[in-house]
């Protein structure tokens, strides 16, 4: 009977990490969504005009947003206006996310 | 004896490499059983991309696309084409990408939706089962609002060309036909429309084309609301620098009434005689959406919970795009109706799997616009999820206008549609 038990909360502990696994994953996979209409579905950008995030190091796309959200790039069009509306922690996201993507060919 | 050996971390251990199966067997597309059927209708920004984003997050889901066109035909671009700027060939996609993933792709009308016994019915007679409904059905036009545009007469000589396709090519055959020396009046409904800023790029576009080609003429924009709608600056510096003397600007210019045998629009104090009257109705949450009974805001669009997309008035059926009753600040345009889809299929494999939904989706947009051949202004804003007053709200502080109108965004803008159109469509 112990044993059993045991195996049931051990299956409960299982079952509750794989699903906060899981939305956790997908947390980033979506935020990461709202990037594709410009930088490509899963950062594969089409042409040239738009950089792709896929494969690039996630701390290079954090700090990248970092400075656009500081006002630090100078000329940019468009990405300081964007960047203000994702938290510190989304960007995080999303930048790891893009990290782990296949590059563009 | 040997499972009373094993540890609690070496079952954790097991679990883990499990879940990694699991994840990996998400991006397969065809192989395990499958976790539930999609039937999506429309094929438009909403509808494409919620068909795509659900084969490729979803892996081993039944997807069927019922669209009632043979093609897609993008109405950013489409202003250009009005120009002379670009062809309908540059802004026509197929639905081949998303069959090649796996997405059965229909061509047909729906006539009814079964929300009860959960199916969807084509005017051939084919059922359709589903598990989860996505209906992504547009805009359609309020043309009882107009008097005299009732008539399939008055609706051939007075082109929305608010849907690209055959009315596009239909009002530049109208532009290209016209006298020089003749008067184009564009006619824009109060907001909320489809595309705020787009019956202004529309004007750009006509005034860059007869500026070159027929410089006597003129285009008056009768516009419905008190001012320019979107990104004013820039417009009214449009058209103020660019197109002085070929373009007049009205707002407060509400159209009441179309006279088709005398070509004539007729505001509230005034007639207008023009040569060509492209009349943008007002509009609604598509026919599907008022057939299926999903119309449940200002009885003219659908309120949906922002968390899935679902409809607030019919469980399991998701709407998109245009058709919704806007969060506070969202524009009803193409790049948002495909962050809606995103938005949708996540939450729909979530459902399928009995997984809880993402409590915090954030959504966002850009619009370009050309005021001439080759320079572009944008809007953009971020929207996040607000679990207390359950909806979507403007970051403060972010978003924003361009500067000044400007050649580098006019690429930008030239690959915007490419990606769009390779992340609804995979073409």
């Amino acid at each position: 009977m112990r044993f059993i038990r045991f195996l049931a909360v051990a299956f409960l502990a299982l079952a509750s990490n794989w699903a906060t696994a899981q939305i956790d994953l997908n947390l980033a996979r979506n935020l990461a969504a709202t990037c594709a209409n410009c930088h490509g579905t899963t950062g594969q950008a089409v042409g040239k005009d738009v950089k792709s995030l896929a494969g690039l190091p996630a701390a290079n796309i954090a700090s990248l947003m970092a400075a656009y959200k500081a006002g630090a790039i100078p000329n940019t069009t468009i990405m300081h206006q964007i960047a203000k509306g994702y938290t510190d922690d989304q960007i995080k996201l999303i930048a790891g996310y893009f990290a782990d993507q296949k590059p563009a060919k | 004896m040997m499972k009373h050996t094993l540890s609690r971390r070496r079952l954790l251990g097991a679990g883990s490499a499990l879940v990694g199966m699991s994840l990996a067997g998400c991006a397969s597309t065809a192989s395990g059983p499958s976790i539930g059927r999609v039937v999506v209708i429309g094929g438009g920004f909403g509808g494409s991309t919620a068909a795509h984003y659900i084969k490729l997050w979803g892996g081993n889901v039944d997807v069927t696309l019922v669209e009632r066109n043979a093609s897609f035909v993008s109405c950013p671009m489409s202003n250009l084409v009005l120009g002379g700027y670009k062809q309908m060939g540059e802004i026509t996609k197929g639905y081949q990408g998303l069959k090649a993933l796996g997405v059965k792709v229909v061509q047909g009308e729906v006539t009814a939706i079964d929300a009860a016994g959960k199916k969807v019915r084509l005017a051939d007679g084919t059922q359709l089962a589903y598990d989860r409904l996505v209906v992504s059905p547009g805009v359609d036009f309020m043309n009882e609002a107009v008097a005299g545009l009732a008539t399939p007469a008055a609706q051939g000589k007075f082109l929305h060309s608010w849907k690209a396709g055959p009315q596009t090519v239909a009002l530049r055959n109208q532009l290209t036909d016209m006298r020089d020396g003749g008067v184009v009046a564009i006619s824009i409904p109060k907001a909320p429309y489809r595309c705020p800023p787009g019956p202004y790029e529309r004007a750009c576009m006509v005034a860059a084309y007869l500026k070159e080609h027929k410089p006597k003429s003129k285009v008056l924009v009768l516009d419905g609301n008190p001012e320019i709608v979107s990104k004013k600056g820039l417009f009214e510096k449009a058209f103020k620098d660019r197109y002085s003397g070929i373009l007049e600007y009205r707002g407060n210019a509400e159209l009441k009434e179309v006279d088709a045998r005398n070509s004539v629009a007729k505001l509230e104090f005034e007639d207008v005689k023009a040569d060509v009257i492209n009349v943008i109705p007002p509009q609604r949450a598509g026919d599907l959406a008022r057939s299926a009974g999903l119309i449940n805001a200002n009885n003219r669009w659908v309120n949906v919970n922002w968390q899935t997309m679902e409809s607030t008035a019919a469980a399991g059926i998701h709407v998109l795009g245009d058709a919704t009753m806007s969060a506070p600040a969202m524009p009803k345009s193409g790049h948002m109706a495909n962050q809606h889809a995103k938005v949708a299929a996540a939450a729909i494999i979530n459902q399928l799997q009995g997984l809880p939904v993402n409590a915090t989706p954030v959504v966002m947009n850009t619009c370009y616009s050309f005021v001439s051949q080759t320079e572009v202004v944008h809007v953009a804003s971020v929207h996040q999820y607000n679990a207390e007053q359950k909806t979507f709200l403007a970051v403060p502080g972010s978003g924003g206008v361009s500067a000044v109108a400007n050649v580098l965004e006019g690429r930008y803008a030239l690959s915007w549609a490419d990606n769009i159109w390779a992340d609804m469509l995979r073409a």
